[in-house]
Parts: C-alpha cells; structure tokens; sequence
C-alpha cells in the first residue's frame, strides 16, 4: 500500500515538473511566431530605397519611412533632453535623501507615474501642449514620451546611486571637497553605467509607443523638422498602415516592423551590454 | 565701505565652515553657497515630480467637469455611446476592458506560474534558464503596435477559423483576440516578479521539507507557493495594471463596437481603446469630455491596482528581510 502511495506521488513529482517545462516553453512559441513574420514579411520590403525615401500615396509603388525614422529620432531626442536632467537629479535627490516625507513622496509620485496608462499621458499632453499651440507637434509628443521616461530614469538613477558605498562619499568630503562636487564628480561618475542603462531602456521603452502620439505628434507624409509641426514616427506608420485596406501598405508596414522591432531590440541590448561591462562593483 | 563687506562675507564663510565639519553629510543645512543651490536644484526636481503628478490628476479633473456635470454617475450604468445624439454612458467600455483584462490574466496564469517555478526553483541557472530569461526579456521588449499588427494578420485568421469550426460569428476580431494578444504581453511582468520572490524562499524551509521525505512537488506546493503567494499576487496585479491600460495592440484586434458585448467573441472596445479611436475625432465639448473622464477612470483603477501591487511587494520584503 505504502509502495503504491510512493510511486503514486513520485509520478506526481515527475508529472508537474513535465509541465511546469513544457508550459515555460509553450510562451517561446508566440515570440518565435512574431519574430518570424516580421523578418518573413519584413525583409524583402526593406532597401535602400525604402529607408531614404518619402511616403507615396495609394496606388503608387514604392514609397518609403524616411521621415518616420527622421521623426522617430527627433521625438527620441527631445524627450530625452526633457526627461534626462530631470529624472536624474531627482534620482540623486532619492538616494542623498533615503528618509523623510518628501523623498516617500517622491518615490510613491512615481511609482504612480510609471502606471500612468500610455494613452492618458497622449490626453495630458493634448490638454497641455496642443490646446495651448493650437496645433499637433513633434513637441506634444515628446512631452507624453518624456513623462513616460521620467519614472524609468528616477528609478534607475536612485537604485544605481544606492550602491555606491558611503567611503566614496565619506573619503571625498574629508578631502575638502564640497559636496556638489562630491556628487558631481564621484558619485554619478561611479554610477554612470547604471543611469546610461535605465537612459537607453526607457528609450526602449517609448520609441514603440503608439497610443501617446495619436493625437499629440499625430504623424504626417512629409519630411518635417519643425518641432511645433505634426511628425511622424515609426510606430505610427506601422498602425496607419497596418489598420489601412490596402494590401501594398501592408508590406510597407511590415518592413516599418522590423525596422522598430530591431531598433528597440538593440536598444534593449546595448543596455544589457553596458551592465556586464561597465558595471558598477564595489 | 567694499572692503568692510568683504571682510563680513569672508568672515561669513569662515564662520559657517565649522557647521559644514561637525554636521553629518547627511544633514539638510549646507552652508557653503553652491552646495546650497545645488540642493535647493534637488529638492525642486524632487517637488517637480510631485507637482506633475498632481497637475495631472487636475488637468484629467478639469478636462472631464463637463461630463461629470451632465452624467454623473448614471456615466458609469448607460450602456449607450451615441456621439451623434450626445448620449454618453461606459459601460460597454467597462464591460470591455474587465472582460479582456481578466480573460486575459487567466489565460496568462498558468504560463507565467510555470515560467516563475521553472526559474525560481527548478533551474535557476544554466542554459535552458538562460534561454527562457532572454525570451521572456524579448516578449517584454516587443512594442505593443507590434503584437497588434502581428495579432491582425496572423492571430485574426486562425481564431475565425476556430470561431467557424464552433459555430459562432466569425469576425476573428473581438474580445476573445484581444485577451490572447494582452496574455502574450503580459506574461513577462507576472512572470518576472514570480521569480524574484519563489528565490527569495528561505532554503531551510525548503530543506526542512525535503528532509521530511517530500518531493519536489509537495515542496514546491505546500513550502514555496504558500511562502510566496503574497508576491505571486503582487505580480498577478502589476500585470493587471498593464493589461487594463494597455491601448495599440487592443484597439487593432478588439472590432472597435460601441455595443455592450454579448459574449467573449463578439467585437467590443475597451476604455483604452474607444480614446484611442474617438479622441481625435472628438470636436464637441461634451464628447471629447466624455473621453477624458474615460481616461480620468482608467488612471484611477490603474494606480489603485499598481499601489496595492506595489504595497504587497514591500510588505513581503521587508518580512523576508527580517526572518
């Protein structure tokens, strides 16, 4: 009896961890799914044409994403010089000030900023940017992507700083130096790495991001750089495309896919990289 | 005259050099000018954050008065959307996003569980875990137009197909679509935070029960499990919280019908996902109101949803730091 009851919860054992493995694996499937139409269907879009020129209208052949990726990089950019300076010295601010009302306020702000569905930030800076300029712009855009970046920025920047040991700290004010050099020249400097990391993943994060840039960048078929006129950007033309009848369109939207899915894929990468290599070790 | 000023201002900084010396680094007074200003930068950055976080609540507040005059909460229990008649109610949203994000989350379950114990406990390193770990972080790094797109072209035909061998109306598009793609994506985030807290079970618990004759299995579902059910929890709301805010990949596979959904594969919208589509359209004051409140709900329950997420997981720390 006791025999049975041993084997009986040895074939339980074996059973579950079958599962538990062949579950695990099963989530592969999907990703190996997309991965493959996207460079599938992909590929053969992509030339040199493709990536240097400008969108043509329906009927015609050819056509390209020049200005989306043109507009993509400078949305990139500028909300990055919004969210950078900002993000990073309130991330100093957490770590120098671990305890208090302010910094937990600080901190619950935003963990509260970081679940802000994507598409509400698109509303808050449509309220903002384009009611107050009477118009969609490259602009707008940035300040919703830029909001989005802040808590990834903050997050990255206070738990970097954290690491470091206070003996940096403490060796260098005994020194003379004054405290804002201290932070400025020892502190973020040993914690470099890991603020570049958090930079490039929220980068990673919002150069796919549609929902916010529907009604702020808007998107537009010209190769603009006035950053007070709509723009457009990579995940914009995936969605026009992909949600439009026609079937050329469809190819081109693939080919914008890959595009962004290796652009984000890389920057993901890089970020990584920079962790194993540059890391901060104490 | 000058040089009785400067003879002050030098005695000034000699005088408050000491207060710099016997303070603790820590302390909030700097005397020395630039550490002054370089703290009252900080301590701006530090009110900015918070100020943009309460200048969009009001914003959100503001933009949606007109609604929440004319509706009140009847907003939440209409079941009709007519922008043409100025009729706005919801609830075929509410309906929508519960449905999709629940379906959703329980179609994820047993994935991210089973990827939680497979890196948790049973290989927390090697090449398999190595493996699985980077598609998870590629499932996660996938922008959400894309699951979309993918979700249109490939995941629309075969759910028509499975909708026609079972007889139901086969758009392929609707809530049942929209819950696979929003499982997908949101797997990494249960799964993730699965894994962190099944490693942070104390080994003496697990040794404790192995030592007793248990089997993996019993460990694993009467030590492990239990121990990190609170955190598991955790991981189970955070991924909640995307699902429910979760816009592109909805919008292009959910059918976009202001209808109240009959069942789980008819076309639908979720809260996200009618913004997305109408707010640009939107020109009366009334409806483009009616929108913001839409958005104005969706920050609330999500934030609710994230705090609670996010309380769990200190709460759990700070137990596991103390045994």
């Amino acid at each position: 009896m006791s025999e049975h009851t041993l084997s009986l919860r040895i074939i339980k054992d074996r059973g579950f961890k079958t599962l538990v493995i062949l579950f695990s694996f099963i989530t592969i499937v999907p990703l190996l799914f997309i991965l493959f139409h996207i460079i599938k269907n992909g590929i053969g879009v992509i030339n040199w044409q493709f990536l240097t020129s400008l969108p043509k209208p329906v009927g015609e052949v050819g056509g390209g994403i020049a200005n989306a990726i043109v507009g993509t990089f400078i949305l990139i950019v500028m909300s990055c010089m919004l969210s950078i300076p900002l993000g990073v010295s309130a991330g100093i601010y957490l770590s120098e000030r671990r305890e208090g009302w302010l910094a937990s306020l600080v901190r619950l702000s935003v963990d509260i900023l970081q679940g802000i569905p994507s598409i509400v930030m698109g509303i808050l800076a449509y309220a903002w940017v384009v009611l107050s300029l009477g118009t969609f712009s490259a602009f707008s855009g940035s300040v919703a992507l830029g909001i989005m970046m802040l808590p990834i920025i903050v997050r990255s920047t206070e738990e970097t700083l954290k690491l470091i040991p206070e003996m940096l700290k403490e060796a260098s004010l005994s020194l003379g130096v004054p405290y804002y050099r201290t932070v400025l020249r020892v502190i973020l400097p040993a914690g470099a790495s890991g603020i570049v990391t958090g930079i490039l993943l929220s980068v990673a994060r919002v150069a796919g991001e549609t929902a916010p840039l529907l009604f702020t960048a808007f998107g537009s078929p010209f190769m603009d750089v006035n950053i007070f006129k709509p723009v457009n950007s990579l995940p914009l033309v995936i969605f026009n495309y992909a949600t439009s009848p026609y079937p050329s369109w469809h190819q081109l939207a693939w080919g914008a896919s890959l595009v962004l899915v290796g652009m984000v894929l890389t920057l993901n990468f890089s970020a990584k990289l920079v962790t194993k290599r540059w890391k901060v070790q104490f | 005259m000058t040089n009785q000023t400067s003879l002050t201002k030098s005695e000034n900084t000699l005088r408050s050099q000491p207060t710099v010396e016997t303070e603790s680094p820590s302390s909030t007074d700097y005397a020395y000018p630039p550490d002054k200003i370089f703290f009252g930068l900080l301590n701006c950055s530090a009110l900015c954050t918070i100020a943009l976080l309460i200048a969009i609540f009001i914003t959100l507040i503001v933009h949606s008065l007109p609604s929440l005059k004319a509706f009140g909460i009847t907003f939440l229990l209409t079941k009709t959307w007519d922008p043409v008649f100025g009729v706005f109610g919801a609830l075929p949203f509410l309906i929508g996003t519960l449905l999709t994000s629940f379906l959703a989350l329980a179609i994820s379950l047993p994935f991210s569980l089973s990827i939680a114990i497979f890196l948790g406990e049973y290989f927390r390193e090697g090449t398999a875990s190595s493996l699985l770990k980077s598609a998870v972080e590629l499932l996660a790094g996938i922008p959400s137009v894309i699951y979309g797109f993918w979700g249109l072209f490939v995941l629309v035909p075969l759910i028509r197909i499975v909708e026609m061998k079972l007889g139901v109306a086969p758009y392929g598009i609707g809530i049942l679509t929209s819950a696979v793609v929003l499982a997908i994506m949101i797997i990494p985030y249960s799964a993730s935070l699965g894994t962190e807290v099944i490693q942070l079970v104390p080994s003496d618990l697990k040794e404790a029960a192995f030592s007793l004759g248990a089997t993996r299995f019993e460990v694993i579902g009467k030590v492990i499990l239990p121990f990190a059910r609170s955190g598991i929890v955790a991981g189970i709301l955070l991924s909640l919280g995307r699902a429910l805010g979760e816009t592109m990949a909805v919008t292009m596979v959910i059918g976009n019908s202001n209808f109240l959904p009959t069942n789980i594969f008819s076309p639908a919208n979720t809260m996200a996902s009618v913004i997305a589509n109408e707010f640009a359209e939107a020109t009366e004051t009334i409806y483009v109101s009616s929108l913001v409140e839409i958005g104005l709900l969706l920050f609330i329950v999500t934030m609710l949803v994230n705090l609670i997420g996010k309380y769990i997981i200190n709460r759990m720390s700070v137990r596991v730091h103390h045994e």
